[in-house]
């Protein structure tokens, strides 16, 4: 079947996609957006966390087809005009990065958060991105990212 | 194409030597989506390939019939262990894995056929539809039974792997106080979010190029050209974007299998596991069960000890006589202990094979040794930290091999720091998300109790036994567009922990030079051993070093004819040749020109040496590296739901070559030892695997996960470069039995298993 989605603003038309494909297959064998990441296809480690039309999802979880006609946001959709976004720069500069595999999936949620809470406690941003799992870091150096890049938010 | 992106590093003005925090290189590609993973690769004319595993723990295959798969549309090859065209054999101590399975399956999970076709989901369906004729066997599942005389052979001629006994002092050493219990720990799984992944490109020359994630490419290698049978020169590894491996990327996965379908169908193919079929395809941490004694003065100063220990490695050996070996030499931890009776043991079950873990078995013997440590002192009336300082290892003792510890053993130290750290505040009820079950709203506070629990330990960096631990580096100086630039190859994995971050840094340090060019990992250039046993920043660090000094010799000779001063005199700085008080003497464009200066060093570290084999006396190994951790856990006794409130750490790491990425290993590291104490578990029943999935396998979230203290101790090893000592373990060892000694003290139960579960806590 063919499925036209926008992502990140740009309008994606493929064709001969089989029913069965998940939106995450779609975008990185397909639409080649490979930054939605694939650690467990199962909707539990939240790598492949993209907006579909403002809400985050799994998209894994998501058939292809559901995103029809619809628009998607991913970590490529992140960065403007070459500028890193705030929570980008924060997870480089505060080592929040290792292997970098839950990254993509941790930007979209907590892009999602500080779009929804500015300057989030703690215990909000825990919660917030339970949904994540990360086996590098310890999430330390995550929360120190996402406080990083709230309080630049505030400041600008 | 983009197989040749996944670890080039494009950003390299990254600045900063030994010492400074300088970001990883590949930051800025990894946030932005764009850093190649191994299951990120493609190809345009690429095809899938899939494996079709076993569904017995053990069986005989009487036939294997692929007809109905290849008539399926798109299926473009079916390959069986007849179409093994080497030796259909592999392992990393051991070639007793096949390929694909010949005449017996010996695990659930294990390989049988391959399929290859135009869509993944085309090639799964298609391997439905090989007929494998199964005669089921009776399966060895309980490792302790493994060793009984009339339990089935999983392999011949038996199914010990190793027996490491280790003997000191005197065997029938008596004590006044003598404790002991049985400790059994579950089998973990490494968890990299990055699954198994690869693509194979068949090349003009009849050969294979293999993209891959893995943590040792040369030892892939030599597997791989054995399955194939073709030369080195004709199987070429290059390793792509590693999503963490924590040693279950030592053996291999899709690695033959990938080439074998490219070499079959003469195009590129590339194979991805999902989760499930991960838990399937790559070895986890040995279950382990233990039985522990201790026997002490009455002042708790310990006379002897006496373990035996079982680890189930599974089906096949991998490297569990290393584990073994682990598992013996160290496995009564950082103490002065006189008198030792210890029996290590892997055997062999149709239970899924064991392997490299971090911590690689010193992480399950910690759980019984300290769990132990803390039972003596309650029999001597001693505090968990007075019982580890009188009977705590110090630089100068022997240790229970015989080896003298010939460098820092900071272990009370390390204790009294943790100990001495800011305790957190009582618990707050006030809002639930800080309580034991969080939003499940299950308590406000009523019935939750707060423990402390303290653990030490220490761990082998490095291959031990008299492993030859080498790895090789080559360093180029040259001027590029009016900038002199190094470049440094190695193939060394990075897999997330910062090595290619070390690498610049100590390129910059020793060469003077600001831009630092990261090569493509491959094969391309000689072996840098594996990324485990905490060992590249050593091992790989100290080539890079010994390379960049090669490369400065030459340099600094040719510079000394240039400006007729001995070269001794003369040294590297900012681009420029300076003289003995930094005085500047010339450029060095100058000196270089158009030539590049290139040197390539092979490093060892200082020898190890095996153990007696009836003994188990030696000097082991290289180094030692030491951390303690101190838990503080909040309860809910009646439910058996635990928060950990804080985890606290102190670890030496002889030098921080780079301060934040040590601190992201001491974070990440410890998780994963919580991680086991309380949750990590791939449950097995009579040989089948009963939980894949990230929903049933569960690791510590964000929310499980409390903030940490972390001091961070710098005594230098005199032997290692730049004094360095491994990093990346030790946390993961000592965290974990910090945890389970604070939920012991919360609530007086024994609590003999780990993880521990919630009925285990109620007693429900």
């Amino acid at each position: 079947m063919r499925i036209t989605t926008t992502v990140n603003g740009t309008e994606h038309e493929v064709d001969d996609v089989w029913p069965g494909e998940s939106l995450l297959y779609v975008l990185r064998e397909r639409m080649g957006l490979p930054g939605s990441k694939n650690a467990c296809e199962q909707g539990e480690c939240g790598s492949c966390t993209v907006y579909l039309d403002g809400e985050p999802v799994c998209s894994c979880l998501v058939a292809a087809g559901q995103a029809v006609g619809r628009e998607v946001i991913t970590v490529e959709g992140l960065a403007t005009e070459g500028q890193l976004h705030p929570l980008q720069q924060a997870f480089v500069e505060c080592g929040a990065v290792q292997c970098g595999f839950c990254t993509p999936g941790l930007l979209v949620a907590a892009h999602d958060l500080l779009a929804r809470v500015p300057g989030p406690s703690e215990l909000e941003i825990r919660e917030a991105l339970a949904g994540n799992l990360c086996r590098c870091t310890g999430y330390e150096k995550i929360l120190d990212a996402v406080r990083l890049a709230a309080d630049r938010q505030a400041q600008a | 194409m983009s197989t040749d992106t996944g670890t080039r590093i494009t950003a390299t003005t990254t600045a900063g030597r030994v010492g400074d925090s300088p970001l990883r290189p590949d930051g800025t590609l990894k946030v932005t989506g764009e850093f190649a993973y191994a299951s990120d690769l493609w190809h345009d004319d690429m095809v899938w390939g899939v494996t079709l595993r076993s569904p017995h723990p053990h069986a005989r295959i009487r036939g294997i019939d692929i007809t109905e798969a290849l008539t399926v549309a798109g299926v473009t090859a079916v390959l069986t262990a007849d179409d093994v065209p080497g030796e259909n054999a592999f392992g990393l101590e051991h070639a007793d894995q096949p390929v694909l399975a010949a005449e017996f399956v010996r695990y659930e999970g294990e390989p049988v056929a391959l399929v290859a076709a135009d869509h993944p989901e085309t090639a799964r369906r298609a391997a439905q539809r090989i007929r494998v004729d199964y005669e089921v066997l009776p399966a060895v599942t309980d490792p302790r039974r493994a060793m009984d005389d009339d339990a089935p052979a999983v392999h011949r001629p038996g199914n010990l792997v190793r027996h490491l006994p280790l003997r000191r002092g005197n065997p029938a050493a008596r004590a006044p106080v003598v404790v002991s219990l049985d400790f059994e720990v579950g089998m973990q799984d490494q968890a990299f979010l990055g699954p198994e992944s690869g693509l194979a490109v068949p090349a003009e020359d009849g050969g294979v190029d293999l993209y891959v994630a893995t943590q040792w490419l040369h030892v892939d290698q030599r597997q791989i050209c054995l399955a194939l049978g073709m030369p080195p020169e004709k199987v070429r590894l290059h390793l792509a974007g590693v999503g963490g491996a924590f040693g279950g990327r030592e053996d291999l996965s899709v690695h033959v299998h990938a080439c074998l379908l490219a070499l079959r169908t003469g195009r590129p193919v590339k194979m991805s596991y999902g989760r499930e079929e991960s838990f399937f395809g790559h070895v986890h941490r040995h279950p382990a069960w233990m039985t522990y004694e201790f026997g002490a003065e009455r002042d708790g100063s310990l006379v002897y000890a006496r373990a035996r220990t079982v680890l189930d490695g599974g089906a096949y050996a991998s490297s569990t006589a290393a584990v073994v070996g682990n598992a013996g030499t160290l496995g009564l931890g950082p103490y002065r202990i006189p008198n030792v009776t210890v029996d290590a043991y892997g055997v062999f079950t149709n239970n899924p094979p064991c392997g490299a873990m971090r911590g690689f078995g010193c992480v399950q013997t910690a759980f019984a040794y300290e769990a132990l440590m803390d039972e003596l002192a309650a029999a001597v009336g001693l505090d968990p930290v007075e019982i580890r300082l009188l009977n705590g290892m110090r630089e100068g003792d022997t240790n229970i091999t015989g080896q003298v510890v010939d460098s820092a053993a900071p272990v009370a130290e390390l204790l009294q720091i943790v100990r001495d750290m800011p305790m957190p505040p009582p618990a707050d009820t006030s809002d639930i998300r800080a309580c034991p079950g969080a939003v499940c709203n299950t308590t406000h506070g009523e019935g939750v109790v707060r423990g402390v629990g303290y653990s030490v330990t220490y761990k082998n960096v490095g291959f031990s036994e008299g492993f030859d631990d080498f790895s090789t580096a080559r360093v180029r100086l040259e001027m590029a567009g009016g900038e002199a630039v190094a470049t440094v190859h190695t193939a060394a994995a990075e897999v997330g922990q910062g090595l290619i971050t070390v690498q610049q840094q100590i390129c910059r340090t020793e060469l003077g030079v600001e831009r630092v060019v990261v090569h493509p990992t491959n094969t391309a250039v000689g072996s840098s051993g594996s990324t485990s046993a905490s060992r590249q920043t050593y091992v790989t660090g100290g080539a890079v070093k010994a390379a960049c000094e090669a490369v400065r010799a030459v340099v600094l000779a040719r510079a000394a004819l240039f400006l007729e001063r001995p070269a001794a005199e003369l040294g590297l700085d900012g681009e420029k040749i300076v003289g003995a008080s930094g005085e500047v003497l010339t450029g060095l464009a100058e000196v270089l020109g158009d030539d590049a200066v290139e040197e390539t060093v092979e490093y060892r570290h200082r020898p190890t040496h095996a153990v007696d084999p009836e003994t188990g006396q030696g000097a082991a190994h290289v180094q030692f590296a030491f951390s303690a951790h101190r838990a503080v856990v909040d309860v809910d006794v009646e439910l058996g739901l635990v928060k950990v409130i804080a985890l606290d750490t102190a670890q030496d790491v002889g030098k921080a070559i780079n301060p934040d990425a040590v601190v992201g290993q001491i974070h990440g590291g410890s998780a994963q030892g919580m991680g086991l104490a309380l949750m990590e578990e791939i449950v097995v029943t009579d040989g089948h695997v009963r939980n894949p999935s990230f929903t049933d396998y569960l690791i510590p979230t964000i929310l499980d996960m409390p903030s940490m203290q972390v001091k961070v101790l710098e005594y230098a090893d005199p032997h290692a470069p730049y004094g360095v000592r491994g990093v990346g373990e030790p946390p993961t060892i000592s965290s974990g039995p910090a945890v389970a000694a604070a939920i012991r003290a919360a609530t007086g139960k024994p609590l003999r298993r780990v993880p521990i579960r919630p009925e285990h806590i109620t007693g429900t």
